[in-house]
This record gives C-alpha cells, sequence and structure tokens, in this order.
C-alpha cells in the first residue's frame, strides 16, 4: 500500500465519521462545526487528485462562507432542540435500510467489472506538468464564458434575493413613504372653521394691564 | 494503487450518509440544508474523480459551477429560514402548514 493510499484511507475514514456526525449531533452547532470537518476532508481528498484549485476553493467558499452562515444562522434561532428531536431514533432503521440499499446499489454498479472503472489510469505526467488553475482559467474565460457569466448573475440575483428577503421596516424609523405623502388632499391637513369675531371681554383687559403695572 | 471505483464508492457512502439524514431529520429544517450540502459534496466527487482519471478538465469545470449554485442556494434557503423563525417562531417542519387548503 502506498502513500497515497495511507493517506486516503484515512481521510475517507474522517470523513465517513463526520458526515455521520452531521446528520446525527444533537445540537445543531456541533452539526455545522463537524460539516466543517467534512469539507476540510473533502478538500484533501480533492488534492489527492489533483484538483488543486478546486480544493482550495472549496476550503474558501464552504468553510469560509457557507458554514460560518449556518453558525451565524443556528446561534442567531433560539430552537427548542429537544421537541424538534422527539422521536429521532425510532426512524432510525427504516431510514438505515433506504440507506443501505442505496449503497449497496451504487456499489454493485461500480464493481460490475464490464465498466472496467478500475483500469483507467490518470494521464500521470501530461498533466502533471500543466498548472490547474491555468487549465481551468484558459476554460473558464473561453469555452464556458457565457455560463461563468451567468454564475455571476446568480450570485449577484441570490445576494439580492437573501438581503430583501430578511430585510424589514424597524419599528422607530422616522423615514416617509413618498407615495403617501403625494396622495395626501388639502382636506387631510387643513381645517376651516367658521366662527364669529369676538370683542376682547373689558374685564380679561383691564386685569392685564395691572399685572403690567405691578 | 488508488482507483476511480475507490473514490466513487466513497462518494456513494456519502451520499447514502446524507439520504439517511434527510430521513432522520425531518423536522429540523436547519440539518436538512446541512444534509443537502453534503449530497452536493458527495457529487462534486464524481465529477472530480471522473475528471481526473479521464484527463478531462470539463467535469472541474461543472464542480465550480455546482459550487456557485450552492452557495447561491444555501444563501437563501438560511434567508428564507430566518424569516420562517421570526415569523413562526419555530423552525419545525410540522409547523409548516399555513398553505393548506
Amino acid at each position: 500500500m502506498d502513500f497515497q493510499a495511507v493517506v486516503f484511507y484515512i481521510l475517507s475514514a474522517i470523513l465517513i465519521f463526520a458526515g455521520f456526525r452531521v446528520v446525527t449531533a444533537k445540537n445543531p452547532v456541533h452539526a455545522a462545526l463537524y460539516l466543517v470537518l467534512a469539507f476540510f476532508t473533502a478538500s484533501g481528498h480533492w488534492l489527492l487528485l489533483q484538483a488543486e484549485f478546486l480544493a482550495i476553493a472549496l476550503v474558501l467558499v464552504y468553510v469560509g462562507a457557507v458554514t460560518v452562515l449556518f453558525l451565524f444562522v443556528v446561534m442567531m434561532l433560539d430552537i427548542n432542540v429537544e421537541k424538534l428531536r422527539a422521536g429521532f431514533w425510532s426512524h432510525f432503521p427504516q431510514a438505515a435500510i433506504v440507506a443501505l440499499i442505496m449503497m449497496a446499489e451504487i456499489i454493485l454498479v461500480l464493481s460490475s467489472p464490464e465498466a472496467g472503472l478500475s483500469k483507467l489510469q490518470p494521464a500521470a505526467d501530461a498533466m502533471a506538468k500543466i498548472s490547474n488553475v491555468k487549465v481551468l482559467g484558459g476554460q473558464l474565460y473561453t469555452t464556458y464564458l457565457l455560463p461563468f457569466e451567468a454564475a455571476a448573475v446568480i450570485l449577484l440575483v441570490a445576494m439580492v434575493a437573501a438581503i430583501g428577503i430578511t430585510q424589514r421596516q424597524r419599528k422607530d424609523s422616522k423615514a416617509v413613504d413618498p407615495g403617501v405623502q403625494v396622495r395626501v388632499r388639502r382636506d387631510d391637513r387643513v381645517r376651516i372653521v367658521k366662527m364669529e369675531a369676538v370683542k376682547p371681554e373689558v374685564a380679561t383687559a383691564s386685569e392685564s394691564n395691572n399685572e403690567q403695572q405691578a | 494503487m488508488l482507483t476511480l471505483t475507490h473514490f466513487l464508492v466513497l462518494a456513494g457512502i456519502l451520499f447514502a450518509i446524507s439520504v439517511l439524514g434527510i430521513f432522520l431529520n425531518r423536522k429540523n429544517l436547519i440539518v436538512l440544508l446541512m444534509a443537502i450540502e453534503l449530497m452536493l459534496l458527495a457529487v462534486n466527487y464524481n465529477f472530480i474523480a471522473f475528471s481526473h482519471y479521464l484527463s478531462d478538465s470539463a467535469g472541474q469545470i461543472f464542480v465550480f459551477f455546482i459550487l456557485t449554485v450552492a452557495a447561491a442556494e444555501s444563501a437563501i434557503g438560511l434567508a428564507i429560514l430566518v424569516v420562517l423563525f421570526r415569523n413562526l417562531n419555530s423552525i419545525n417542519v410540522e409547523d409548516l402548514g399555513s398553505l393548506k387548503g
């Protein structure tokens, strides 16, 4: 067994353990932290497969952004975990059977000798001499330019949508809605009161004169 | 010697674990989103493994776009989750029956 295989098996064990803990952890914060471990281990595997750019992008995007977003949300919400986990393990036998059947099916198909998947060998030296980032960059900016720009637009739309969904009006805001302001009619603001002209009484006038003299 | 089958079987196991997670955490929306992220990771494994063993970089380009879409998806999903919690004070899937006729 060569060094690569040893690394592969160690990382695989960590990845499967972390994945299992993500779905079974009692505390959602722990689940998010195990998700970080799973993504980090996956990035190690991708380095073994010589996808260096994507391995680093996985750490930056997933560990640095997505799981931190998960952690923020988990800590911001005050979740009653006990209520959500009522009857958690009662579904386990059923779920385990479905998962095991799926896994067995995938492994059966993959290990079929006709597929010949084990015979494929990577073109070791030809790929190793070219920088992975250079290859991906060249492809992205030529062949896949339109999808690349569409991806940029998707990210922008997602950002605007996420902000737009969560934004709400503050209760103590002093901002005025221009539409309401324009729709105001004269009758809403001005009230004309008809009343007779009244002469001030003499007594009150003399009293005020006395106060001024005093 | 590592072969393509090693990586594909690993991806299959990871995918099965996330299916298990979706079954187990049917009430907890936030762990459901995490299980979906794990599923996408398992799918990305297949792309990268095939890309390496067939010496074709198109697979890695696809993973790049899947990463973009997955990041956007989780951002919007979490935003909806926050609004949901603000309105219902719960993220239990069973409380989400307001569209029921």
